[in-house]
């Protein structure tokens, strides 16, 4: 990366959908150990040992700095949007539009305009299902998902295919190393679903989808597309052109922000295309007694107080993570979770999910003889904290013939050590429950 | 390695006892926990107002396991006023509101220390409780509210 002083050098992983960028290679800020003083709740004792965080999958810890910047608001700015004209109403509204139009840089959409806040990946997936599903999805129409999905993309298609009549078809997932059966993808895209939403990271296999590929196949055939992106959009650098997506949705909280405050992307002129999914304040334009109009996306979608402090909140995580740099952080993270598949590959019984190559920051293991929730409690006791159950993932499990997994998530404030803690004690309940 | 998972526990649970079919039960209840993906059957053999033979099938973590495999033990023979009075107790000490029984039973009660998995624990007398007629449901027991 040496030598291009000033010039942005960018390749294109496309199989996976992520940009690798020179910008971040310029002045790298040390990951693992030496960040780790940013974020307080790292620094404490668990069952009387340093706590081992390995949970970043169901949420991240917060830096300081999006901590500050919650307290900061209230402090000073705390105040309603949109609806006041003094300062600090001013001042607050300012900051949430802000946060708006850093989320649109950080996922490369061309405006604000295209992004609406919205609790999390799940609320979004809900609107899209409720609003554009509403409008665009009736008696027969097939809505297209993978059998990796996440009950959050899961459950809102169903709600909507009840409502509809429409059916739900699944792509299938090939075998334990949980990758997307890319015939049948073909197979089914060409029978025009009306739209196909899938993972873009499965949070129970660690699998990256090739989204990029998915979302042009799927425009060959005039299909819609929603990425669910709340395990990705920490780890890759996303770019909604390059994905090639119709809407994206994703959560703050996996990435360093706070909780209860997320984000869709939808493809300009189709979110104003859409009707509004709740009714409320600040979302319309005018209200009369027979008739209400609305105003534009993203407004209409964000009815009564938003998440002020949040959004501003997920701006100032969304910064701090571009600073960081999100290949370095994959690669991090990458290599912590490889070194966790083949260590943890050598214990007795062990059953290890996911593709051996090319695969997310998480491992996620099943051990003969030892059920998910009894790993957890045990690992717990060694102040390590893993994610045992379905993962919201229930029909997954079942397919592979699970009931649940235990499963180790990095972030990368995650150390060399911690997978030597991991690796260790999930060898020594391994010895637990077969002595 | 831990308070919860005493040798007693970990015998019950590699082997429990009573496990199978009963061909001749007189109740038989299926109890789940979706959150787990714990599943245990019950059979009870009832005649005179006493439990004469009770097996269980299913698949869970430990605590779920042997807890099942030690309750098949405690309540074999047991009149059904006697096994209920049990399961009350039983109820009531894994969630520390009241005293564990004696014997083996009592290595059940570290679990009033880890409440997501008095669940676990509870299965298996939960689906007694129902086979018992104690509770009317149906012969479909879930821990899930809701």
């Amino acid at each position: 990366m040496s030598g291009v002083s000033g010039e942005r050098m960018v390749s294109l992983c496309p199989k996976l959908g992520f940009l690798l960028d020179s910008r971040d290679m310029h002045s790298p800020r040390p990951l693992g150990a030496e960040i780790r003083n940013e974020f307080p709740v790292l620094d404490q004792l668990v069952q009387g040992k340093p706590l081992v965080y390995l949970d970043n999958a169901a949420t991240t810890q917060k830096p300081l700095r999006v901590i500050e910047a919650l307290s900061r608001f209230y402090e000073r700015d705390n105040s309603n949007v949109h609806r006041g004209l003094h300062e600090l109403s001013n001042r607050a509204t300012a900051q949430y539009e802000q946060a708006r139009e850093i989320v649109a840089r950080y996922l490369g959409a061309p405006s604000a305009e295209t992004i609406v806040f919205t609790r999390g990946t799940t609320e979004a997936i809900n609107l899209v299902a409720n609003s554009w599903g509403g409008r665009n999805v009736s008696a027969g129409d097939v809505i297209l998902l993978t059998e990796m999905e996440h009950h959050s993309n899961i459950v809102p298609w169903q709600l909507l295919a009840d409502r509809t009549g429409a059916r739900i078809e699944w792509v299938p997932v090939l075998g334990d190393e949980g990758l997307l059966d890319m015939a049948a993808v073909r197979e089914t895209l060409a029978r025009r679903p009306k739209i196909f939403s899938f993972v873009h990271i499965s949070n129970s296999l660690g699998t990256i989808n090739p989204a990029p590929e998915l979302c042009a196949l799927a425009r060959e055939y005039g299909v819609t597309t929603l990425i669910d992106a709340a395990q990705s959009a920490g780890h890759l650098r996303l770019d909604v052109a390059e994905l090639g997506c119709d809407f994206l949705a994703f959560s703050g909280h996996k990435l360093c922000g706070p909780t209860g405050i997320g984000a869709l992307y939808g493809r300009a002129g189709l979110l104003n295309a859409m009707p509004p999914w709740q009714g409320g304040g600040d979302m319309i334009a005018r209200v009369g007694y027979d008739k209400t109009t609305f105003k534009t996306a993203p407004h209409r979608f964000e009815a009564g107080t938003p998440d002020i402090a949040g959004a501003i909140g997920l701006g100032v995580a969304l910064e701090y993570v571009d600073e960081l740099g999100r290949e370095r952080i994959f690669d991090h993270d990458a290599a912590l979770a490889r070194e966790a598949y083949t260590r943890l590959e050598g214990i007795p019984g062990m059953r290890l999910l996911g593709p051996r190559e090319t695969r997310a920051g998480l491992v996620s293991f099943a051990l003969e003889g030892a059920h998910a929730h009894d790993v957890v409690t045990l690992a717990n006791e060694e102040g390590v904290a893993l994610r045992g159950g379905h993962h919201c993932t229930q029909p997954l499990m079942r397919k592979l013939g699970l009931t649940s997994t235990a499963r180790a998530s990095f972030y990368f404030y995650n150390t060399q050590e911690e997978v030597d803690r991991l690796v260790e004690t999930v060898a020594k309940i391994e010895r637990f429950f077969s002595k | 390695m831990s308070e919860l998972y005493q040798e007693i526990i970990l015998d019950h649970a590699k082997r429990p006892m009573n496990k199978g079919v009963l061909p001749d039960a007189t109740a038989t209840v299926e109890a789940d926990n979706p959150t787990c993906g714990d599943e245990v059957t019950l059979q009870l053999k009832v005649a005179d107002g006493r439990i004469e033979d009770v097996k269980f099938t299913g698949q869970g973590c430990a605590i779920c396991i042997a807890s099942a495999s030690m309750m098949t033990r405690a309540v074999k023979g047991k009149r059904n006023d006697e096994a209920g009075a049990l399961f009350q107790q039983v109820h009531d000490g894994v969630q520390g509101t009241g005293e564990m029984p004696k014997g083996e039973l009592g290595a059940l009660g570290g679990v009033k220390d880890f409440p997501q998995r008095v669940k676990c624990a509870l299965l298996a007398w939960e689906a007694l409780r129902e086979a018992l007629g104690m509770r009317k449901s149906g012969g479909v027991v879930t821990t899930e509210e809701g």
